[in-house]
């Protein structure tokens, strides 16, 4: 097989014959046909790197049902949804209401490797189930292994409502505004 | 009948000639040992992975919304159902160990060194694309434990320098873990990794019977480039026996054994999962791994956190490449695990790491346990003629969630140290500046306790010392009460 081919094939290539040039054009050909259909399909699939607006404001309810001085898991639909992402999209957050119109509102993540932290009113502390990151109720980290405080959402309050700008799920690569 | 149309098949095909060549190809006598089974084995759980994944497919619904609910309907509605998933999730957890215990003996008998490295090469591929399966595949399984094993994937990946919040995109396929983020992992489970790792099944075996078996790692043989076929192709031709049937009985005999041990621990244990629903507003929640990723859970939680984004990052790229270059490194020399000490250090110390993780893993000390506070009792001789203030600390010791984090009697978090011989180590003064302070692991209560609270914590702590040891005393001044 191979003592066969090689004498047919090294002087096809070394003579400018008829043959020789058609075989580039069909390897010049192919190059362009691969990479024309390279694009759409990477295109495709990286498409949800390309920055669409994911984030926007949605309404966490009304400002009154956040008592002062307490920490309450709100649950929002996320803006950005296809109609089979079932409950996957609702997403909890914790809202803190420290006074009046002083609001923090806390990404569930926690900030080492984004289990859900949970609030624990008694002793103040958000703990976290998988590594045991401590945060204190003001979101600012207390110990163990995460390396920075939880993850903030921006808020505004308007029509009696809190709002927080929300849609993607915050890492340290991209945290929330 | 059956010889005519095999005949009528072979004339038209022409391949019989070289299925039987390939058939009896001679292998060295020494290798047709019940060592060199595995990888027949593992290829036989690989084919039955494929069958019982077709069947799961048929029942299967790979959208976010009812994934949960079909694995639901296999393990109790559909007949069999239980049992498919039985076999395919064992079947996963027996290919895993087969693959290692392969790669083991591949290891220590020195079959990567000349001329099979490449065969060694396209087993690391397989070993990652059976590792891939088995991640995608829990994804899959779309529980709790899916969902937030993504999160913390996705926490890892966006922790890469510069670009960490667009790969978390790509991976997720979104901005959030939802139905994009399981169809992208049922196209890699199913359609991706599988080609992949067909194409590399073919590319190892036709390695392994271009090259020939290795043949028993003998002390002293050493492998040279400039003579190793030689001699080898004079072993098989002076003292070799056809594959079939001289080796490939006990390979029958051993994948029997094993499917049959598949089917019988399907059997017993049942299907694995799903846990609860992947519904991220269930923050109730305590996400685990599965066992072949448990250690790498335990070691991301062991890490020093200010290693940890470089390891995390670096250290699987840094482990397979090593994998990949092990053959590279020596291949050539002794080939018997008599003569290699330090590869057997190396790869006991290796395995003995994993286990030692894994078993970390399975009760995670590291984790606080969520419920201690409220759902675990002290016990009755740490509150046994007590004072009003005493029982007061030990009150608040559930109140304020210590008990999450400190075990009392043995029961409760193991994130911080036990609380029953806390007087024997710290003095009242240390316990005040500990509690306010934090330090350590541990937060820092000042704020949110009162004097009052903080007097009846040190009380009821100054009396956690077994009765034989004395509480510690400050050696500057033992006279002096503590104040605060
Ligand atoms: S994920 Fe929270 S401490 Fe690791």
């Amino acid at each position: 097989m191979n003592e066969a081919a090689k004498p047919l094939s090294r002087p096809a290539l070394a003579q400018p014959s008829r043959r020789a040039f058609l075989l580039r054009l069909g390897l010049l050909f192919n190059a362009i046909a691969a990479i024309l259909f390279a694009i759409p399909v990477l295109g495709y699939l990286m498409s949800p790197m390309r920055r669409y607006a994911w984030v926007s404001w949605i309404s966490l309810g009304k400002i009154e049902d956040f008592p002062e001085h307490q920490t309450r898991l709100a649950i929002y639909r996320n803006p950005y949804t296809k109609p089979w992402d079932g409950k996957t999209a609702n997403i909890p957050c914790w809202v803190r209401r420290e006074s009046g119109a002083i609001f923090r509102v806390f990404a569930i993540n926690c900030t080492h490797l984004g289990c859900p932290v949970r609030w624990f009113q008694e002793s103040g502390l958000f703990m976290c189930p998988c590594h045991g990151g401590v945060f204190y109720s003001d979101g600012a980290r207390a110990s163990g292994p995460p390396p920075r405080g939880l993850y903030q959402y921006s808020h505004k309050l308007e029509n009696g409502q809190l709002w927080i700008k929300a849609g993607q799920l915050p890492t340290l690569g991209e945290p929330l505004a | 009948m059956l010889v005519e149309a095999g005949a009528w098949l072979d004339h038209r095909l022409g391949v019989g000639a070289s299925i039987r060549e390939a058939a009896r190809h001679p292998v060295p006598r020494s290798s047709a040992s019940w060592w060199y089974v595995f990888g027949s084995c593992t290829f036989a759980v690989m084919v039955l992975q494929f069958i019982t994944g077709m069947c799961l497919a048929t029942v299967y619904a790979p959208t976010a919304d009812r994934a949960w609910q079909s694995l639901l309907y296999l393990n109790y509605n559909q007949p069999l159902g239980w049992f498919i998933r039985a076999l395919h999730g064992w079947g996963s957890n027996f290919m895993i160990a087969l693959v290692c215990i392969h790669l083991a003996q591949v290891f220590l008998f020195g079959a990567y060194k000349y001329p099979r490295e490449l065969t060694w090469t396209a087993g690391v591929v397989l070993l990652l694309c059976t590792l891939g399966m088995a991640f995608t595949g829990q994804v899959l399984r779309f529980d709790q434990d899916a969902y937030w094993g993504l999160g913390i994937a996705a926490a890892i990946a966006g922790r890469t320098p510069l670009i960490g919040g667009r790969v978390v995109k790509i991976i997720l396929g979104g901005p959030i873990i939802a139905g994009d983020t399981l169809s992208r992992f049922f196209t890699l489970h199913v359609f991706v990794i599988p080609a992949v790792l067909i194409a590399f099944v073919v590319l190892h075996l036709f390695l392994v019977l271009k090259l020939g078996i290795n043949e028993w790692p003998m002390p002293g043989r050493i492998v040279r480039r400039e003579t190793y076929l030689a001699e080898y192709h004079k072993m098989v031709t002076e003292d070799g026996e056809p594959f079939f049937p001289y080796a490939a009985q006990k390979d029958l005999v051993a994948i029997g054994l094993v499917i049959a041990a598949l089917v019988v621990t399907a059997a017993i244990m049942g299907p694995i999962g799903p846990n609860g629903e992947p519904d991220p507003a269930i923050i109730q929640t305590v996400p685990r791994p599965d066992f072949f990723f448990l250690w790498l859970f335990s070691a991301f939680a062991l890490l020093p956190p200010w290693t940890e984004t470089f390891l995390m990052l670096t250290g699987p790229v840094v482990a397979i490449a090593l994998l990949f270059a092990i053959p590279f490194i020596s291949g050539t020399g002794e080939k018997s695990f008599r003569r290699r000490p330090m590869s057997v250090v190396l790869l006991v110390m290796t395995f003995m790491t994993i286990g030692i993780l894994i078993y970390l893993g399975t009760y995670s000390p590291w984790s606080p346990h969520m419920e201690a506070w409220s759902g675990t009792p002290t016990p009755v001789d740490y509150v046994r003629g007590r004072t009003p203030l005493e029982l007061q600390g030990a009150i608040l010791i559930q109140a304020k969630q210590c008990r999450n984090c400190h075990s009392l009697g043995g029961r409760g978090g193991m994130r911080g140290p036990a609380l029953d011989d806390t007087a024997t180590r710290l003095t009242p003064n240390q316990i005040v500046r500990q509690i306010l302070e934090g330090g350590g692991n541990m937060p820092a209560y000042g704020k949110n306790l009162s004097p009052a609270e903080v007097n009846a914590l040190v009380a009821f702590l100054e009396t956690m010392h077994p009765g034989d040891e004395p509480p510690a005393r400050s050696s500057i001044n033992p006279a002096v009460a503590p104040s605060y």
